[in-house]
């Protein structure tokens, strides 16, 4: 019996070494590796880096640190201009994927039960199909004599193509319309629990909707609107492919930066201290997404 | 409940929202002229063109060859996850793996893609694997990355799964292998399968890591994609995309119906 036992925390051991060593080695360690590169100086070379730890003059091997990059990126402000328009644009579309998304999550969670199933498969079905392709979507729809300006001068409405793609608000179309299910999940999952027999109450005391809503709904709809909020709002902050397909040259993101300052400029640690930068300024967002969805589980149970 | 109309326009023009895009795809998929958004006819001269773009045939069988690869890895890594979270008693590691295989989910696909590639050259000049870039490291980057979806998919039907049936086993003296392989996969059997789909597409379609970690000769259906999207839209883009909507489209209403009809009764006891 002894033996069993012994046996079966082995395996679990061996169970749990499995994920850990792999998260280890391929998500945990390359960070450091990030961190590493950031402080190195960029070479013309195969990796175009220099190491830290080499030698200087003859014989002397020291490790050099180079802060050059952090200096560079605090004093050039193009950098900081990116990093605070990337918190505005992931903001401001965080807040209207809410708007759009509060509504969704609302309906379905008081649909009647037949219809919950099919009207959720409907919000995660586009999630299925390429992100490329359903950003290269509204290229089509956007552009100058795309589908929507044919529509409008079509209805009379406007009477010169409105110039939407490669502007701001194409960025924020594409990053709403690419993020929605983000949100909507969360909030119905939060919503469908919801025990109606409080906004009874609240309506037999005499609670307008509106207040209804305000004072009871909102509030404890709040562990999934905030965890919502922060699965739109923390990938947003490193989105490439909208800005670089939707927006105009002037979009400035960091995702975008970073990847020009990589791929353009082969500058791999200005890249990496970029990368480190945004990781550091999203650990915020992740700690609060992580504590409202522990709270979520502690409900589960 | 009273219907209100206002929650009522919000989900319709939402879900034309969503798929409104989507149509507009197809239906230009069809058009005959090579200006996209100019309607001037119905014919799929595109779909043929397609199928004799060298290029995209061979972007597409790697990006299949990887995104099947990948996903069986990322299911396996997931299940041991899930089963980690879910059955093993409360501890600090627990807590940590739990936070730490939910980064990758929000984690933004430029620092996943520059760490690894970073991590994949300073391992070649200590070990000299992995030798250059191209498929493998894509896969194990691919895995990475959607392990953590599969986790979520594993756990929550783990965590609802009637755990007596695993317990009257191991009362009768069963190994606890031999426990998980006759009991507990056949029960999250569904949940497997829908989380490697989900691993599947992920795979298919990423751009980002693909492009830092992939290298000379290994180019996916996304790269081939996205460097024909930056020069403008194009029909055979559209019809590409049109079949990849299609596959994906009808797997889903499949899948959807098969887990319907054995859920339907524990779902609707759920919501």
């Amino acid at each position: 019996m002894m033996q069993r036992f012994e046996n079966a925390n082995w395996g679990k051991t061996l169970v749990a070494a499995v994920p850990w060593l792999w998260l280890g080695l391929f998500f945990i360690l390359p960070f450091l590796f990030v961190l590493k590169i950031s402080l190195a100086e960029p070479q013309l070379a195969q990796p175009p880096y220099q190491d830290l730890i080499r030698e200087v003059s003859d014989g002397v091997v020291t490790l050099v640190l180079n802060f050059g990059n952090y200096q560079l990126l605090l004093e050039d402000s193009l950098y900081i201009n990116a990093l605070l328009s990337s918190i505005k644009v992931a903001a401001i579309s965080t807040g209207f994927a809410i708007l759009i998304g509060y509504p969704m999550a609302y309906g379905i969670a008081r649909a009647p039960t037949h219809w919950r199933l099919p009207l959720l498969m409907l919000i995660i079905l586009p999630f299925w199909t390429s992100f490329l392709i359903r950003v290269y979507a509204w290229i089509g729809i956007l552009k100058g004599n795309g589908l929507l300006n044919q529509a409008l001068m079509g209805l009379g409405v406007i009477d010169a193509p409105l110039e939407i793609l490669y502007t701001p608000t194409a960025v924020y179309i594409g990053i709403v319309y690419s993020y929605l299910p983000f949100i909507v999940l969360p909030l119905y999952a939060t919503l469908v629990r919801l025990d109606e027999s409080l906004l009874e109450a609240a309506a037999d005391l005499g609670c307008p909707p509106i207040r209804q809503f305000l004072l009871v709904t909102l509030p404890l709809s709040l562990p999934g609107l905030i965890a919502g909020a922060m699965l739109v709002f923390i990938p947003v902050m490193g989105e490439f492919v909208v800005p670089d397909l939707l927006g105009g040259p002037d979009s400035l993101m960091i995702g975008k930066l970073m990847w020009s300052e990589f791929f353009s400029n082969k500058d791999w640690p200005l890249a990496s201290s970029l990368a480190a930068i945004l990781l550091m300024v999203l650990v915020v967002p992740f700690a609060l997404l992580r504590h409202m969805e522990r709270k979520h589980e502690e409900m589960d149970q | 409940m009273k219907r209100s109309p206002f929650l009522i326009s919000a989900m319709i023009l939402g879900y034309a929202f969503l798929y409104g895009p989507i149509v507009s795809l197809i239906v230009y998929s069809f058009n005959d002229s090579r200006l996209v958004t100019v309607w001037s006819g119905f014919s799929t001269k595109w779909y043929g063109e397609l199928l004799h773009n060298e290029q995209i045939l061979s972007a597409a069988w790697l990006s299949i060859e990887i995104a099947a690869v990948s996903a069986t890895i990322a299911t396996i890594l997931g299940t041991l996850t899930a089963l980690v979270l879910v059955r093993f008693k409360q501890s600090r590691m627990r807590i940590a793996l739990d936070t730490v295989v939910a980064a990758p989910l929000v984690m933004p696909e430029v620092i996943i893609g520059l760490s690894l590639l970073l991590l994949f050259i300073s391992i070649e000049q200590l070990i000299g694997w992995p030798a250059g870039r191209g498929q493998t490291t894509i896969t194990i980057a691919h895995s990475t990355f959607a392990m953590a979806y599969i986790t979520v998919v594993v756990r929550s039907r783990l965590a609802h799964m009637d755990q007596s049936l695993e317990e009257a086993a191991m009362d009768l003296g069963a190994h606890p292998l031999k426990v998980f392989f006759l009991i507990t996969m056949p029960i999250i059997a569904p949940s497997l399968m829908a989380g490697w789909l989900l691993a599947f597409t992920l795979s298919m379609d990423d751009l980002i890591v693909a492009s830092f970690v992939s290298g000379p000769g290994s180019t996916t259906l996304p790269m081939v994609v996205y460097s024909s999207v930056r020069l403008g839209v194009s029909p055979e883009i559209n019809a590409l995309a049109t079949i990849m909507v299609g596959i994906v489209g009808l797997s889903v209403v499949i899948a959807g119906r098969v887990l319907y009809k054995q859920q339907r009764s524990s779902l609707a006891k759920e919501i």
